[in-house]
C-alpha cells in the first residue's frame, strides 16, 4: 500500500489522563494511517483506548480531564497536535467530522433540528439564511429522514433514536469532511435501525467520498464495512490488518476471544 | 388422559394489557394489548421486539410495578393482579428484576454488603445472625471474591456490577426474574460472561426468566421459547428453533434479517442490498379477511393461527399487498 496516499497519518500517539490528580496513560504508541476514501475499524472493550484515539484526531478531551497528548497526527500533511487551537477550528467539523454514540444527547433541545443544521452549514460556509436552509433540507433528504422541508422545523423530541443519529450524521456530513469519525454510532439503536444506519454510512461514504474511522466494541457491526481492522487493548493496537483475514485468520489470542464472543444467529440454542 | 398432568407453569399471563392514559390533547395509548404467555419452572421466555413495542411495560406490568388495565398475571398459581397491596409485597420474594444498566440500578453509597443484606432484612427471610453468611454465599454463587463485600459499587466494572445486581435479586430466593436488557449496557466479552451465570444460576437453582432485550442473537443462546411483540401485541410465539429457523410473521422476519453477520464476505453482500422495508400496519386491522382468509370479526374468534406444536403467529400488522 502506497504511504504517500495517506490522509490520516498517526505515530507513537500517547494520551496522557488527569482526573482529580491521578495520571494514567490510556493510550501508548498507536500508529496506523488512514487513506483518502478509505473505511478503516477500531475494536476494542471498553478501556481499551479506541474512544481516546478518535478523539485524539479532533483533539477532543473527555469532559472533566485533561489530557497531555504525544506523538503526531498527520492530517493532509499537517500535524494537528501542534496547531493552534483556532486553526484546530478549521480542521474540526469542515475537514474532519464526528458521529457519537448517544443521539439523545448530542442535540439541544430547544432549537429545531433545522436551526441546528443551518448553524453549522452557516459557520463552515458562511452562506446566507435561506441559501444554509435549503442545504439543511437537501441534507436531511440525503440521509434519508422522509419531508425533510416540514421535518427541518421540529424538535429533537419529535424524532426517534434512529431519526436523531440521521440528524447527527446529516451535521456531521454538512461540510462534506474527508474523514468521517464514527463512535458506537449505533449501539443504543435498535437492531433494524443498526441496519439503516450502517447503510445509510456506507452509502454516504460512497456519495461523498469521505474516508470512514469506525469504531465499535462489535465485531458483528464492523464486518461488512470497513477494509481494514484494528483490534486494541490497554491502550495499544494488539493487531492490525484487511478485515477478512482477521475474521479467517485472527492472530492475537485477545482478536480470538472477541470473535468467539460475538453471539451468532446460527449457532442452536436450548430447546424448550 | 392417562399421562402424568403437565407441571403448573411458574408464570401465567393472560390478556394483559396496559393503557397509558390520555395527555395534552393526546389519545389514551394501549401500550399492551391482550398478551398472554405461559413460563415452565426452570425455562426462559426470550421477548423481542424494538423500543416502544411494549417489552418493558410488559416486564413491569408482571411484576405490579405498572397498573394494567385488565387481563391476569398467575404467579405460583396465585393471581398478582386480583390481589391487595401488602399481598402483592409479600408475593415480591418470589419475583425480582435484573435492569439493563448496572451503573445506575446500585446504590453508590452503599457497600456490597448492605446492598445484599437489604432485601435479606426487608424479607426476613434469614435470621439477622445468618445475613453474613447468606450474603457470602450469594458472592459465590455469581463468581464473585466474597472478601469484597465492604467494597462501593464505583471500585467493581460494568460486568462485576451486574453480577451484584443478579446476586441482589437471588438474595430472596426467587422463583422468577425479568431481566430486562441484562447485559445490553457490556462488552460483547462480558455479554458472553453474564448470560453464561444466568444460565448456570437457571440449571443450579431452577429458576424461570422471563429475558427482554432487542439483541436476537443473544436471545437465541439464552432462550427455550421466543415472544415476538411489535405495537403492544405478540405477533408471534414459539419455540426458539421454531421461531429462529423458520420465522412466521414478516415482522420477525425483519427482525432476523437485520442482525449483524460476523462474516465479513456475507455481511458485505447483505449491506449492499436494497434494505427490506416492509411497511407494518400502525393498528392492527380488525375488519375485513386476514392474510390466512379469516374474518375475525364474523368468526369472533382471535387473530391467532397455530403454525406447528407450540407455535404461532398473528396475523395482525401484515402487509396489504401479499
Amino acid at each position: 500500500m502506497a504511504v504517500a496516499e495517506s490522509l490520516l497519518r498517526v505515530r507513537d500517539l500517547t494520551a496522557q489522563f488527569t482526573t482529580r490528580g491521578v495520571t494514567s496513560q490510556v493510550v501508548q504508541g498507536v500508529s496506523f494511517d488512514i487513506a483518502a476514501g478509505e473505511a478503516v475499524g477500531f475494536v476494542g472493550e471498553s478501556g481499551s483506548g479506541k474512544s481516546v484515539t478518535a478523539r485524539a484526531v479532533m483533539r477532543l478531551a473527555p469532559e472533566g480531564s485533561s489530557v497531555r497528548w504525544g506523538g503526531a497526527v498527520h492530517f493532509r500533511g499537517q500535524n494537528l497536535l501542534q496547531l493552534e487551537e483556532r486553526q484546530m477550528l478549521d480542521v474540526r467539523g469542515r475537514r474532519i467530522a464526528m458521529v457519537f454514540q448517544d443521539p439523545m444527547t448530542s442535540l439541544n433541545p430547544v432549537m429545531t433540528v433545522g436551526s441546528q443544521i443551518d448553524d453549522m452549514v452557516r459557520r463552515h460556509t458562511g452562506v446566507s439564511r435561506a441559501a444554509a436552509r435549503r442545504r439543511t433540507v437537501d441534507l436531511l433528504g440525503l440521509v434519508g429522514i422522509r419531508d425533510p422541508q416540514r421535518r427541518a422545523n421540529d424538535y429533537p423530541h419529535h424524532f426517534s433514536g434512529g431519526m436523531r443519529q440521521r440528524v447527527l450524521i446529516a451535521i456531521a456530513v454538512s461540510c462534506e469532511p474527508d474523514l468521517l469519525i464514527a463512535d458506537e454510532p449505533t449501539t443504543a439503536l435498535d437492531v433494524t435501525v443498526q441496519a439503516q444506519i450502517l447503510r445509510l454510512l456506507m452509502r454516504l461514504r460512497q456519495e461523498l467520498g469521505m474516508a470512514l474511522m469506525l469504531i465499535t466494541h462489535d465485531f458483528g457491526v464492523i464486518a461488512g464495512m470497513v477494509e481494514r481492522v484494528h483490534v486494541m487493548l490497554r491502550g495499544e493496537i494488539v493487531e492490525a490488518g484487511a478485515i477478512d483475514s482477521v475474521f479467517s485468520d485472527p492472530q492475537h489470542v485477545y482478536t480470538r476471544a472477541l470473535l468467539d464472543a460475538v453471539p451468532r444467529l446460527t449457532t442452536p440454542g436450548r430447546s424448550a | 388422559m392417562t399421562s402424568a398432568q403437565p407441571p403448573a407453569p411458574v408464570l401465567s399471563v393472560r390478556q394483559l394489557s396496559v393503557v397509558f392514559p390520555a395527555r395534552r390533547g393526546n389519545p389514551p395509548v394501549t401500550a399492551v394489548d391482550a398478551v398472554s404467555f405461559d413460563i415452565g419452572r426452570g425455562q426462559t421466555l426470550g421477548l423481542v421486539g424494538e423500543s416502544g413495542s411494549g417489552k418493558t411495560t410488559t416486564g413491569r406490568a408482571i411484576l405490579q410495578l405498572q397498573p394494567s388495565a385488565s387481563g391476569s398475571v398467575h404467579l405460583l398459581g396465585q393471581d398478582l393482579t386480583a390481589m391487595p397491596r401488602a399481598a402483592v409485597r409479600r408475593m415480591r420474594r418470589h419475583m425480582q428484576f435484573v435492569l439493563q444498566n448496572p451503573y445506575s440500578s446500585l446504590n453508590p453509597r452503599m457497600t456490597v454488603a448492605q446492598t445484599l443484606a437489604e432485601p435479606l432484612q426487608v424479607h426476613r427471610t434469614v435470621a439477622p445472625a445468618q445475613i453474613a453468611a447468606r450474603v457470602a454465599e450469594l458472592m459465590e454463587l455469581v463468581g464473585m471474591d466474597p472478601t469484597m463485600v465492604a467494597r462501593y459499587p464505583h471500585e467493581f466494572s460494568g460486568g462485576q456490577r451486574q453480577r451484584i445486581v443478579i446476586a441482589r435479586a437471588l438474595a430472596v430466593n426467587p422463583d422468577f426474574v425479568v431481566c430486562d436488557e441484562p447485559v445490553s449496557a457490556l462488552d460483547v466479552r462480558t455479554q458472553a460472561q453474564i448470560v453464561a451465570l444466568l444460565q448456570s444460576l437457571q440449571e443450579k437453582i431452577g429458576l424461570s426468566y422471563l429475558f427482554i432485550a432487542h439483541d436476537l442473537a443473544i436471545v437465541r443462546h439464552v432462550a427455550h421459547r421466543v415472544a415476538v411483540m411489535f405495537g403492544g401485541q405478540i405477533v408471534e410465539l414459539g419455540d426458539a428453533a421454531q421461531v429462529y429457523d423458520s420465522p412466521a410473521h414478516p415482522y420477525t422476519r425483519s427482525l432476523l434479517d437485520a442482525v449483524p453477520i460476523p462474516d465479513p464476505a456475507l455481511q458485505r453482500q447483505k449491506l449492499a442490498l436494497a434494505p427490506p422495508e416492509p411497511q407494518f400496519h400502525q393498528h392492527a386491522q380488525p375488519a375485513r379477511p386476514c392474510v390466512f382468509g379469516e374474518d375475525h370479526t364474523a368468526t369472533g374468534t382471535p387473530a391467532w393461527h397455530p403454525v406447528a406444536g407450540g407455535h404461532g403467529v398473528s396475523c395482525r400488522f401484515w402487509p396489504e399487498q401479499p
